[in-house]
């Protein structure tokens, strides 16, 4: 199992490497995620208001 | 004209429109998820503990499985990039707009690591992180690419104007394209040659091929993934004003 993680002396190459990776295809998964839920928050708090708008 | 309006070509024209292509990248996704996690899994666990270590390059050489997925999706988005821009360009088509737009992020994402794990790679490998030689520079010039068309459709307000001025810069960019592919073998370079592209005898073992395709599926399933997320975010900002979102956001905050 060490000698997995050591990756033959190469560790300090290899893993930021891949670490580096994840969290950029993390990130650019998530964000446009976060960014739809943003977007429907508010395009749905304009719509409310419209609605109430026109009731009165 | 048959009077049945469910013909296989109204059908297409359909998915071209933005209510229905929201709704089925939205039943597409999760499979689309489901099938990249699993990818991602079978090629780590074949590329990091299957494969044997390289006879030359030891450990050092298993930075090829994300360095080279990275590498082809750098390129293979830009090419869709262009495409989708033509297609916006001679059709006027908003789904091809929202398509590119959603593209140029991520694409500029897989050069950005393409250029970090090479140079990762090289130091080991050649005792350098950075040479300036054919295929290092081409590489850096896409990624100068995608950030000015992002930067270039991000500062033109109308939203329309902004996509065609991006496809221009889009499509004049794909000349860089083969000067990438070629670089390793018009200009003598540190960068190794091609080992998988050589169709008719790939100089790499097949333990050794099996993850790294695996990982490169995972990264096609990845940004398929992202890019329908964004364009269903550019699909609803810029239908914000319409009945179909109205519904759909009043809906869904119920």
């Amino acid at each position: 199992m060490i000698e997995f993680f050591q990756m033959g002396g190469y560790a300090i190459y290899v893993w930021p490497a891949y670490a580096l990776t994840a969290l950029t295809l993390a990130v650019s998964v998530i964000a446009p995620i976060r960014r739809r839920k943003r977007l429907v928050r508010e395009i749905s708090a304009i719509a409310v208001q419209k609605e109430r708008s026109r009731s009165e | 004209m048959s009077q049945n309006p469910d013909t296989w070509l109204t059908r297409f024209h359909r998915l071209g429109s933005p209510p229905s292509f929201y709704r089925l990248a939205g039943i597409l996704m999760p499979f689309i998820g489901i099938i990249c996690i699993a990818l991602f899994a079978s090629g780590l666990f074949g590329g990091l503990v299957l494969a044997p270590a390289d006879y030359q390059q030891g450990e050092s050489y298993r930075i090829i499985y994300i360095h080279v997925p990275s590498a082809w999706m750098s390129m293979f988005v830009y090419a869709l990039l262009a495409t989708a821009s033509a297609i916006s360009l001679i059709w006027r088509m908003k789904l091809a707009e929202a398509v590119a737009r959603a593209s140029a992020p991520v694409g500029a994402a897989y050069t950005f690591l393409a250029l970090v794990t090479g140079s990762l790679w090289g130091k080991p490998m050649w005792g350098t992180w950075w040479v300036w030689d054919a295929r290092l520079t081409s590489e850096l010039i896409l990624l100068f690419l995608y950030l000015g068309y992002m930067a270039l459709v991000a500062a033109i307000d109308d939203r329309r104007s902004a996509s065609r001025a991006g496809a221009v810069l889009a499509i004049v960019g794909v000349v860089n394209l083969p000067i990438i592919h070629f670089s390793v073998e018009w200009w003598n370079t540190l960068h190794q040659g091609p080992t998988v592209t050589k169709f008719d005898q790939p100089s790499i073992a097949i333990s050794m091929l099996i993850p790294l395709l695996l990982m490169a599926g995972a990264f096609k399933f990845h940004y398929l993934y992202t890019m329908l997320a964004r364009v269903r975010v550019e699909i609803l900002d810029s239908e914000r004003r319409t009945a179909w979102v109205n519904t759909l956001v009043t809906s869904k905050a119920s």
